[in-house]
């Protein structure tokens, strides 16, 4: 049953993919001017230009232009950055890893805290506790993400200063960390292409988990140190999404039959609580989590240029600026295809939960 | 014992009429109950005040900078914020919210801001209603086809990130206020055809519909009278609450530098050029975040009361 869930939205999802092709598509043949030059770039020669229009068939219909586009994303040929001088695919895989940690540590951070507030103000309803979370929840949702993300840049870099909760307003670490990758320390050669290659240079580039398993404690602290600015900026909101959601959700079970039951049948309250209606109310906070990834990658954008940091949406950014539209073209579809793929998982994971769904 | 004792109850038509009340005075009764509804409204209400009356409340020209002025004013790029009530000396010109970089009233601009962000919040959602109701009500009814295409359309516009797909539609059609806007408006209109396209097909095979139908309505009828007016609590809560997300959006378009343009007294733009004097002047960045936030807000405040406002099923539930 379970496969044939998996399986019939894996099919639903094809055409979705198809539509996120032709729009990114459409993204590099719409824009004004040239394609060739917006491309490759002012200075490209006639001769290089010629070459592209031939290799790329923008002298043939457009339907065998779309064609050829896909058989190019399919293939991985996703074309170079004329202003960086290398394959989009390996700024894809050197950027990821910022944007990954980020994201990762976001969502974490955002779990811990909005989880247990949303249950803990829904158990005491009404109580002060409550009201300041809530009040913190609609504050938190309605913040600019790049606001407080200079904010707590100018408390935590400047005005604690000299205290020890003194913290880097910007890049991944400090200079002069040693910050040898775990292929290099244990003496491994890492291919020029292919999937290991990619592999390696991704995870090679997580620094949390690099400092973790080759014992490097001094990145580690000083890793850790960078990130947590931007992962509480970027965090916020979706804390503050996933505090009301599962504060809600849990008012809502509080108030099922099943849990007048439990408690007459002389349970104690804090198993009630976790036992009954915590895992119940799980639902519709896992899918918030899940819909908040898309506001986290577009959060990353705005996170990552006012911390430095050279992640996806950086690059993207900064692609934008420069009209490197060979960038903003797969970036964009990179991030089209994680969040349709995090949305797959996430209904997946609803379809595990509630035997409704799969079912029916 | 003469007075008669009237035992037949009064059965006064128009009476009754005159006393029923409209489903809007109970909206706003059980909103008016909820104090955080009341805490957005107010905001809202002060934020249009001074939309509304920038012009006269403004101390100086939003755009100008003091050193145009007619004798030019001797006065430092990003000068702290200058109150007098809070101990700034007499003889310095009182500026509430500081100078900005291009020596111009902070608090001046902030104020004219309150007239863009509210333009913005509500022309890309008023865009968005329209065309999302218009293609969601065309799907929910025809179904078949037109439905499969309009709703594999929306999903691929989901299928990204709101801000990203903003950001890449504003460089396919190029920076600037009005596109950004049409950025945002693109971008929110999935959401408005997925609550309309509901709502058609929960009432379509209801019976008032039907009988419109046999009474030989025309679809424009049936879709728009008998439809439309069913799916205006959905749409309404989603619009407040679409209004605050579009306010956000368009603020990061501009502080990226892609949206609202220098010199135009945006928020979002404001805080984008003076993001990298933080450290030195730290008035810049806070009080156009602070605004944007309580606008924001206040939406937020007034999209989630009248959500439980307008829920027949939380009649009895007061917090």
């Amino acid at each position: 049953m379970m496969f044939q869930y998996i399986l019939r939205r894996l099919i639903t999802s094809i055409p979705v993919l198809f539509g996120i092709l032709l729009v990114t598509f459409a993204l590099g043949r719409l824009i004004p001017g040239d394609p060739c030059r917006a491309i490759l770039g002012e200075k490209a020669t006639e001769e290089v230009c010629s070459r592209f229009i031939q290799e790329k068939g923008l002298d043939k219909p457009i339907l065998t232009q779309f064609g050829i586009y896909i058989s190019d994303m399919a293939r991985g040929n996703l074309g170079e950055s004329f202003r960086l001088g290398m394959p989009v695919t390996r700024l894809l895989i050197e950027r990821l890893p910022t944007t990954f940690e980020l994201s990762l540590a976001a969502l974490i951070i955002s779990m811990i805290f909005g989880v247990p507030l949303g249950i803990i103000s829904a158990v005491k309803h009404n109580s002060w506790l409550d009201v300041i979370t809530m009040i913190w929840a609609n504050v938190g949702v309605s913040m600019p993400v790049f606001w407080l993300g200079l904010m707590l840049a100018y408390v935590f870099s400047l005005l604690l200063k000299d205290t020890p909760f003194w913290l880097p307003p910007s890049g991944r670490i400090s200079p002069g960390i040693p910050d040898q990758t775990f292929y290099e320390l244990w003496g491994w050669v890492v291919p020029e292409t292919g999937l290991w290659s990619a592999l390696l240079n991704f995870t090679g580039r997580l620094n949390i988990f690099n400092a973790l398993i080759t014992g490097n404690w001094v990145l580690l602290k000083d890793s850790i140190k960078h990130l947590i600015l931007p992962a509480l900026a970027l965090g916020t909101i979706p804390m503050a999404i996933i505090a009301r959601m599962s504060r809600s959700a849990m008012l809502d079970v509080l108030g099922q039959d099943y849990i007048r039951t439990a408690r007459a049948k002389g349970l104690r309250w804090s198993s009630v609580i976790i036992k009954h209606a915590f895992r119940n109310s799980l639902l519709p906070v896992v899918t918030v989590i899940g819909l908040s990834f898309g506001g986290l990658l577009g959060g990353a954008v705005l996170t990552e240029t006012i911390f430095g940091l050279s992640g996806i949406g950086r690059t993207l950014y900064e692609a934008i600026t420069a009209r490197d539209y060979g960038i903003v073209q797969v970036f964009t579809l990179a991030i089209a295809v994680v969040f349709v793929t995090i949305n797959l998982i996430v209904d997946i994971s609803y379809a595990y939960l509630d035997p409704r769904i799969r079912l029916n | 014992m003469t007075a008669e004792i009237n035992l037949t109850p009064k059965l006064d038509a128009e009476e009754l009429s005159s006393k029923s009340i409209s489903m809007w005075q109970t909206t706003m009764h059980r909103l008016l109950r909820r104090r955080s509804a009341v805490a957005g409204l107010i905001i809202l209400g002060v934020l249009i005040f001074v939309a509304i009356t920038a012009p006269w409340v403004a101390p100086y020209d939003p755009t100008v900078s003091m050193l145009d002025n007619i004798p030019p004013q001797k006065i430092k790029a990003r000068t702290a914020p200058c109150i007098h009530l809070l101990g700034c000396p007499k003889d310095q010109p009182q500026h509430f919210a500081g100078i900005d970089g291009n020596i111009r009233d902070q608090f001046s601009r902030l104020l004219f801001g309150a007239r863009l962000s509210l333009m913005i919040g509500f022309s890309t959602v008023i865009f968005a209603i329209i065309i999302g109701t218009v293609l969601g009500a065309l799907a929910g009814y025809f179904g078949g086809w037109i439905d499969n295409l309009i709703m594999r359309v929306m999903d691929v516009l989901l299928a990204f990130p709101s801000l990203l797909l903003a950001i890449a539609i504003v460089t396919v059609l190029g920076p600037g206020l009005i596109n950004a806007l049409l950025a945002i408006g693109i971008v929110s209109i999935p959401a408005y055809a997925r609550v309309m396209r509901a709502s058609v097909l929960s009432v379509r095979e209801m019976d008032f519909v039907s009988a419109t139908r046999s009474l030989g309505g025309n679809t424009y009828e049936i879709l728009f009278k008998c439809i439309l007016p069913n799916a205006l609590t959905p749409l309404i809560v989603q619009g407040t609450l679409g209004i605050a997300s579009a306010i956000l959006d368009a603020a990061a378009l501009s502080f990226l530098g892609l949206g609202a343009q220098p010199p135009t007294p945006e928020w979002g733009s404001m805080l984008g050029a003076e993001r990298n004097q933080v450290f030195t002047a730290p008035h810049l960045v806070f009080y156009p975040g602070l605004a944007i936030m309580l606008t924001v807000l206040s939406f937020n405040l007034i999209g989630d009361g009248l959500r439980d406002a307008l829920d027949p099923r939380l009649v009895h539930v007061s917090s």
